[in-house]
């Protein structure tokens, strides 16, 4: 029963890429997570071992990444690979740290006409997938602010 | 390094040989390459093969086993979608160096249908669709939006250029499809991924180009019409803003415009002639920038004015491009350079450039690899 118990406990929720960061308690925001690079400044999705930007292997600084940003540029994807349900918003979102990171954009029908160039847009996660071992997969998404 | 010539090029009509090996496809255009050279395996001292789908598979000797076994050195090459042109500048390299007299470059693939919208996840859960996409028709679909964004571009100012080169490729009878597409066609095709419509992006399929590299003064004991390599430049991405996320195109094909006019002593306006890497209308519509063809901000007006049409100020893509002419993945670098060729030689038929004497031939690879070469009669 107790082997039992601790397999349950075991599965748990896995962000879909490593620069997702899940709230460990209850209560906790997620949050996405970068690398400045001390010498220049570039920041990066994540984790990094070296900056490609100047070159320098120095250890970086951890970031926490803003849940808001503002919409880049996007593509109305209407045809994907087999699996993937279209048609939907594939946008680069950049974030005040000087980081952009790819994203679906969520809350809006899938039309140039309902989005603008530098429009806010805000993180927010939901689960996307259990896989075989029982574990939720986490993905982060972003949508329109909304300011009501 | 010494001057290099072109002297002998071909490629076989792009399509689907579901019938036949990629091998054999590359040993079709490598001898029609050493026919028009006048040479035959014999001759050549080295041998760059360009394949990416079956990249681990020593696709250049599997040629050397259907057309001659002379025990050359043989690299293959693999750089997305910039490895023909990657293996032809191996040859150029090795023939410039002096190390060797004489070599060939080959490109061939076989992609069958599947394409650029294969693949997809693993065993496990893949991010796209559900984080953004990383697949071609999305990220050049930013690309184009981004022109947008910047200048106020329209769909229909990329719309134009697919029906430029869908134009052009009515003349050209070695185009995968030579199909004739209204504005209307284009503007109200299915969306593949906005703003690109289905007639904005390069079909998949399959192919082969090859091309005979000799130095200067060997090229001369063979024909009359050498033609001079005046530049041939490979970059990589360098770090710009976005490039992690959006991978941009513009970047390295900036740099390797610059190096490689440097390097010929000649400008954008000293181009009769340009093969560019059109994977998706947005995609030529950047690159009039990139390679200095207009100042930028100009490239939506050049195309309305058309200035790149055949018969314009600089004809762009006279073989109907990657779009209509198709784009076999490791074949295509070479067959731009094959085209260039035949419009400098004054052997493009119909669709003939009338007195090109200088020529450009630009490929991208995402990831990212571009590579320049610049033609001169």
């Amino acid at each position: 029963m107790a082997e039992a118990e601790s397999a349950t406990a075991e599965s748990k929720q896995l962000p879909i890429l490593p620069f997702l960061r899940l709230g460990e308690k209850d209560g906790e925001d997620s949050y996405l997570f970068g690398s400045r690079c001390k010498s220049c400044g570039a920041t990066y999705l994540g984790d990094r071992m070296a900056c490609s930007k100047c070159c320098s292997t120095d250890p970086m600084d951890d970031v926490r990444l803003s849940d808001r940003g503002e919409l880049h540029v996007f593509s109305i994807v209407h045809q994907s690979a087999p699996g993937v349900p279209t048609p939907y918003v594939a946008a680069i979102v950049d974030l005040p740290e000087g980081v952009s990171v790819r994203c679906n954009i969520e809350g809006v029908e899938p039309d140039p006409k309902n989005l603008e160039f530098g429009m806010p847009v805000e993180m927010y996660t939901e689960k996307v997938h259990t896989d075989d071992d029982g574990n939720e997969i986490i993905a982060f998404k972003f949508r329109p602010v909304n300011n009501n | 390094m010494r001057d290099v010539a072109i002297v002998g090029v071909s490629m076989i009509k792009f399509g689907r040989y579901p019938e036949k090996a990629v091998q054999e496809l590359g040993a079709q255009a490598a001898l029609l390459a050493l026919k028009d050279a006048g040479v035959t395996m014999n001759d050549i001292e080295l041998m760059a093969s360009g394949n990416l789908y079956q990249a681990s598979a020593m696709i250049g000797q599997r040629i050397l086993k259907e057309i001659g076994q002379t025990g050359i050195p043989v690299i293959n090459v693999s750089n997305a979608c910039a490895t023909g042109s990657t293996a032809f500048r191996e040859a150029y390299v090795a023939v410039a160096s002096g190390q060797y007299d004489a070599a060939l470059a080959v490109g061939s693939e076989q992609m069958g249908k599947m394409g650029l919208l294969g693949g997809g996840g693993g065993g496990g859960i893949s991010p796209e669709g559900i984080v953004g996409s990383g697949l071609m028709p999305a990220v050049f679909g930013q690309a184009g939006v981004e022109h947008m964004r910047k200048y106020g571009t329209t769909q229909e100012h990329f719309a134009k250029i697919a029906v430029k080169n869908h134009k052009h490729s009515m003349a050209n009878p070695y185009a995968q499809y030579q199909i004739e597409t209204s504005l209307e066609d284009v503007m109200n095709a299915r969306v593949v991924a906005w703003p690109n419509t289905l007639y904005m992006c390069c079909p998949t399929g399959d192919g082969a180009a090859a091309a005979v590299l000799m130095s200067m003064e060997k090229a001369k004991q063979y024909t009359t019409k050498p033609i001079k390599v005046a530049a041939s430049v490979l970059t990589s991405d360098p770090w710009t803003e976005r490039d992690l996320t959006l991978p941009d195109v513009s970047t390295l094909t900036r740099n390797a415009s610059k190096q490689a006019y440097e390097e010929a002593g000649l400008g954008a306006d000293d181009l009769n002639v340009v093969e560019l890497h059109d994977c998706f209308a947005t995609a030529e519509l950047l690159h009039y920038e990139n390679l200095g063809l207009c100042a930028d901000g100009e490239a939506g007006r050049m195309i309305d004015e058309g200035e790149t049409s055949i018969g314009g100020r600089i004809p762009v893509a006279p073989s109907g491009g990657l779009l209509s002419k198709g784009h076999p993945l490791g074949a295509t670098g070479v067959a731009n350079i094959c085209e260039v060729v035949w419009h400098l030689r004054g052997q493009a038929g119909a669709r003939q450039v009338e007195g090109a004497k200088v020529g450009l031939a630009h490929v991208i690879g995402l990831g990212s690899a571009c590579t320049i070469n610049v033609l001169q009669a």
